[in-house]
């Protein structure tokens, strides 16, 4: 809202295990994810993509490099601070159990602004509610709910307190094309109707056509991009990696 | 953040009643026994409240004690009392013990417990003109062959007016047979608490217990309207001689009370400790059942991480369901306790301790204590656990499979051993140092050792589990294998599940090892002092009429009789027991040895022996003075002689029956020692000493075999109570056994739908949790046998000195708890494995 840019990243590297177990998830990554876009980073699985997501989002720490949301660095931050963070400047949407079992649609939604302790804002929670057109089902628990119905809930749930940034991990991995197409058109709409930043992770191109940007990752570290993408181009730059990947490994 | 808390506890029922169970046990018991104390308290008062006039009139330094006496005050005082300005009436008491009045059955009414009294019937109201014991039916009786019964008493024993009953007594008149010419009672409600009272005409009275002296023990002096009991208290005591002293009701009643319920207070104590138990044993259930409510909503717990929840909130929101679970434990833990009470009272009325006219007390403090003790308790053990939530990544919403971080368990072993040797000290404190209030540093110095075995138990237990696995590879292939790599997966829940079960085990051994030596104790006691051939007592040593004494000494074949008598009071400002013997005939059944001094010097003087271990503990020799309270007043007594400690004699000082009779103590026998002359007819004079006793129902005439079986029976009823309380907190531990193994089959539900997809069938599956649960429970017993074992060994030292000189280990009781264990692993892994082997292998797949 009153961030410059929404998020910066320099030089990021992660490592995960030990000795010969040892893998380099992140390895050098530079990256700037602009406001008010809808951006999405792909990459086949081992990329780096998850990775890079969480490190973001202040759910993980990466070795070095330097992570900076709007005017805050994350790196040095202490669990509190980071958690501060979580609670007030970022949303998220996972791929699947996204919601608390036992709360009411209407309470997972406004499951952050409870958490923060914050009053919510007359009219955006109908806004919201009225964007994901679930109005009717606010008191139902989320087994009584469809898997779409449930991202969507998630996806209102990111939006209602007002994020600097929204991250979406693989949200419509679980879902059919059709739920999963209200889904991506919801938070396409958020981002032109409200100017919300979000940045998505994914591996289907159908999902990455919706997008501003698509940022492309291979073996932890940025290998393309395109703007404006449609779901060809994207299909043509995620085959050549394929192949490319193939070939390094027949050597 | 407060309403999800609520929320998810109550998605969650059936697995937090196992959990408030154990609150609900420990917070009734303590709630039931101060109910108890507190209406003990409350019709104890009121009783003596009722059974004193407004002024007491009796020899100074009578109310010390609650021993009978023999002392008397002489009737021609009563009209100088009556006289005194201010009261309405005097009137004389003459009140004894040991009057028994033979029910239609034969046996006699009450007398074990509560007193069997007999006295004078006077109309004299009692104080503040409280209704008093009155006539509610017939007449008051006039002559001698005529009595006046208390109406619980007439109607427990099944006579009414105009029936003949007979009556047993402690006086030179051992048997009658009386008339029942009237029931006395309590007209609004009260009652002698179990208490029999038989009422004589007064001359009666004074010759059945004072020797036909016209006198009597205390006089009641009855205010006028307007007088205070202390305004009539000081103007009575104007006229009264040196020697008596008076006494306002009230202070009379309150020193009687205060007397009484301090020796009856061991039974609020007995019953809080167990509570203590059962809330110890209870609090291992709640952490249990908390850490593994924490694992499985990880994922969940994590979400409301990631979406910002401070690590401080989520620890909060266990915590808020711990305290709601606290206050709903406490609420039904009262409700508990009432129904508690009432079995109490119920199973003291049995024994004589009749409360049921006194209405429940259920008191603020109750209230207060049970939702202190419940809520407090739950979140003490739910902290740990809470704690753990703070761990909890963010980022493990995300992941699949979430394991929490665990710490070291050498950390936990480190402290585990910490506790264990502070324990250790503070109970080798206890026994060879004088703390003061030693039983209560002996107690926390046991409470710490087990705290710190459980704690340390995952390590201690490391090498049984690791057997066990092994030996379930060999027995029952790929199913026994799985089953020790579960139990080997956790070996904290293992080991906290198996050490709720090791407390109540380890209390058991102990009781047994206790019991068991102490029975033994008794028998080697017996056989290597009683040097007679027979005695004459009862099992609580209840004093009997001195003729039965002279006419034993008249059957043919009796060589020699021995009387003992005893009565409980202060030496030297602590209390002792005084025994009173005839230093001419003990030698001849007893086997006494004499340190230094003489036995015959105890034949007349002021004169007393005193034990080895009194004279080490107080520092006494031959020629010091002993300052004893005795009827006749306190007095001094020189010490000639000094005796080894024997069994049979208890620590205690001993004087001379002469002696025994001047201070004032009533001429009434506790034992009776009987030997036969050589070559005299065992059978004969068996048959006679048994027609002696026949009509005196609570005597029975024993060999040395029948003393020590008779001596052994306390123990057995003392180890039944206990055993009884003690399976309490083993049921809660057993429901712990339950509740874990019910809660990791809802943990593990994909990986066992995993397993019957693969072709585990439902057989294998129940097969697989039942032989985990039996490792559990055999390691808490295993456990619990072994500390129980060193408790045992370590109480005994310390109670060598009291008699308990004998260690038997019954090994075969022992052995007998690790077999049942097996059994109640068995029995308590079968809701569990049913549950594991009927889950749906689809829907267990595809679980979240």
């Amino acid at each position: 809202m009153t961030w410059t840019a929404a998020a910066r990243v320099v030089d990021l590297v992660k490592t995960y295990g030990a000795g010969n177990a040892q893998v380099r998830a992140l390895d050098g990554v530079t990256v700037d994810f602009v406001r008010g876009e809808f951006t999405a980073v792909m990459g086949p699985s081992g990329s780096g993509k998850s990775t890079l997501m969480h490190c973001c989002a202040a759910l993980d720490t990466a070795d070095s490099g330097t992570v900076q949301l709007g005017e805050t660095r994350l790196t040095g931050l202490s669990d509190d601070e980071l958690t501060r963070l979580r609670r007030d400047e970022i949303g998220f949407v996972f791929q699947s159990f996204n919601l608390v079992p036992t709360l009411t649609a209407k309470e997972n939604i406004l499951l952050p602004l409870s958490i923060a302790g914050r009053r919510r804002e007359p009219g955006w929670f109908e806004t919201v509610v009225e964007t994901v057109d679930l109005g009717d089902r606010l008191g139902h628990k989320p087994k009584e709910l469809s898997g779409g119905q449930q991202q969507r809930i998630a996806v209102a749930r990111a939006l209602v307190s007002r994020p600097a940034i929204v991250f979406a991990d693989e949200p419509t991995g679980n879902l059919d094309s059709r739920s999963g197409a209200e889904v991506l058109g919801l938070l396409r709409r958020s981002a032109d109707d409200h100017g919300q930043t979000i940045v998505m992770v994914t591996h289907d191109p159908v999902a990455a056509a919706y997008t501003d940007r698509v940022v492309f990752l291979a073996d932890g570290q940025v290998v393309d991009e395109l703007r404006q993408p449609d779901r060809e181009q994207v299909l043509e730059v995620m085959t050549a990696m394929t192949a490319a990947q193939l070939a390094a490994g027949t050597d | 953040m407060l309403r999800a808390a609520l929320k998810s506890l109550l998605g969650r029922k059936l697995r937090l009643v196992m959990s408030t169970f154990a609150i609900v046990l420990g917070v009734g018991f303590v709630s039931g026994s101060l109910i108890f104390g507190d209406t003990l308290n409350r019709s104890f008062t009121a009783l003596f409240a009722s059974t004193v006039g407004d002024v007491v009139v009796r020899p100074a330094g009578a109310g010390d004690s609650m021993a009978p006496s023999t002392v008397t005050i002489p009737a021609s005082l009563q009209p100088n009392l009556a006289a005194v300005e201010g009261a309405a009436r005097a009137d004389g008491n003459i009140t004894a013990v040991g009057v028994y009045v033979i029910g239609e059955n034969g046996q006699p009414v009450g007398g074990n417990g509560p007193p069997a009294l007999g006295g004078n019937y006077s109309d004299a109201p009692a104080g503040h003109g409280l209704e008093g014991l009155e006539l509610v039916d017939g007449r008051m009786p006039e002559r001698t062959g005529e009595v006046a019964i208390d109406d619980l008493t007439a109607e427990k024993a099944g006579y009414e007016v105009g029936d003949t009953v007979p009556l047993v007594t402690t006086t030179a008149v051992p048997e009658m047979e009386v008339e029942l010419v009237g029931i006395l009672g309590f007209s609004h409600g009260g009652s002698l608490n179990g208490a029999t009272f038989t009422a004589f005409d007064t001359r009666t009275a004074q010759e059945l217990f004072l020797d036909g002296e016209d006198a009597f023990h205390d006089y009641w002096v009855t205010a006028e309207d307007g007088v205070t009991q202390e305004e009539l208290r000081e103007r009575v005591a104007e006229v009264l001689p040196d020697d008596l002293e008076a006494v306002t009701g009230d202070e009379a009643a309150d020193e009687a009370a205060t007397e009484l319920l301090e020796q009856l207070s061991f039974i609020t104590t007995f019953l809080l400790i167990f509570a203590v138990i059962a809330l110890v044993v209870g609090s291992f259930l709640i952490v249990n059942t908390f850490s593994i409510l924490v694992a499985q909503r990880s994922r969940e717990l994590a979400l409301l991480r990631a979406l910002g929840a401070s690590r401080r909130q989520v620890k909060r929101m266990v915590l808020v369901e711990a305290f709601v679970l606290g206050l709903v434990g406490a609420a039904l833990g009262l409700g508990l306790g009432v129904l508690l009470f009432i079995g109490i009272r119920f199973a003291f009325a049995q024994f004589g301790l009749d409360l049921s006219t006194t209405p429940m007390v259920f008191s603020p403090t109750t209230v207060l204590a049970a939702v202190a003790i419940g809520v407090g308790v739950t979140m003490f053990a739910a902290w740990l656990p809470a704690r753990r939530t703070g761990r909890i990544p963010p980022v493990a919403a995300l992941r699949d499979d979430v394991a929490l971080p665990e710490t070291t368990l050498r950390r936990r072993f480190g402290i585990g051993s910490l506790a264990v040797v502070a324990g250790g000290a503070a109970i080798g404190l206890a026994l060879f140092g004088d703390p003061p209030k030693a039983g209560y540093v002996l107690g926390i110095g046991a409470l710490a050792v087990l705290l710190g075995v459980a704690a340390a138990s995952p390590v201690l237990g490391r090498p049984v589990v690791a057997g066990a696995a092994t030996l379930f590879r060999r027995l029952h292939g790929t199913v026994g294998r799985l089953a020790g790599q579960n139990l080997q997966r956790n070996p904290r829940r293992t080991a906290a599940t198996a050490s709720a079960l090791m407390i109540g085990l380890a209390l058991c051994t102990t009781m047994a090892i206790v019991g068991s030596s102490a029975k033994a104790s008794v028998d080697e006691a017996v056989a290597e002092n009683f040097v007679g051939d027979y005695v004459v007592s009862n099992v609580f040593g209840v004093g009997f009429s001195p003729t039965i004494a002279e006419r034993a000494g008249k059957i043919d074949g009796v060589a020699s009789v021995s009387r003992i008598r005893f009565q409980y009071t202060e030496a030297d400002g602590e209390g002792t027991v005084v025994q009173g013997v005839d230093p001419a005939t003990l030698t001849d059944t007893l086997d006494i040895r004499l340190e230094s001094g003489e036995l015959a010097s105890l034949d007349h003087g002021r004169r007393v022996l005193v034990s080895a271990g009194t004279a080490e503990e107080r520092g006494l020799t031959v020629g010091d003075e002993v300052s004893i309270d005795v009827p006749a007043g306190e007095g001094d007594f020189t010490v000639s002689g000094v005796y080894a400690d024997n069994p049979l004699l208890d620590e205690a000082y001993l004087m001379g029956l002469t002696t025994f009779t001047e201070a004032g103590w009533p001429e009434v026998d506790n034992f009776v020692f009987v030997g036969l002359a050589g070559g005299a007819d065992r059978a004969a004079v068996k048959e006679g000493l048994d027609a002696l006793v026949e009509k005196q129902a609570m005597l029975s005439v024993k060999d040395q075999e029948g003393l020590a079986e008779e001596a052994r029976g306390p123990i057995d009823t003392m180890l039944t109570l206990i055993y009884g309380l003690l399976a309490l907190a083993l049921v809660i531990a057993v429901l712990g056994i339950v509740n874990t193994l019910a809660l990791s089959v809802i943990e593990r539900t994909r990986e066992i739908g995993l397993l019957r997809a693969i072709g585990l069938s439902r057989r294998q599956m129940r097969r697989m949790i039942r032989l985990e649960s039996m490792v559990i429970s055999f390691l808490g017993a295993l456990l619990g046998v072994v500390l129980g074992l060193v408790f045992g060994w370590v109480l005994l030292t310390d109670l060598a000195d009291e008699g308990l000189q004998v260690i038997s280990v019954p090994v075969g009781q022992l052995v007998g708890f690790l077999a049942v264990s097996l059994l109640v692993g068995v029995l308590a892994a079968v809701f569990p494995a049913r549950r594991a082997a009927r889950l749906d292998v689809l829907e267990a797949i595809s679980t979240e």
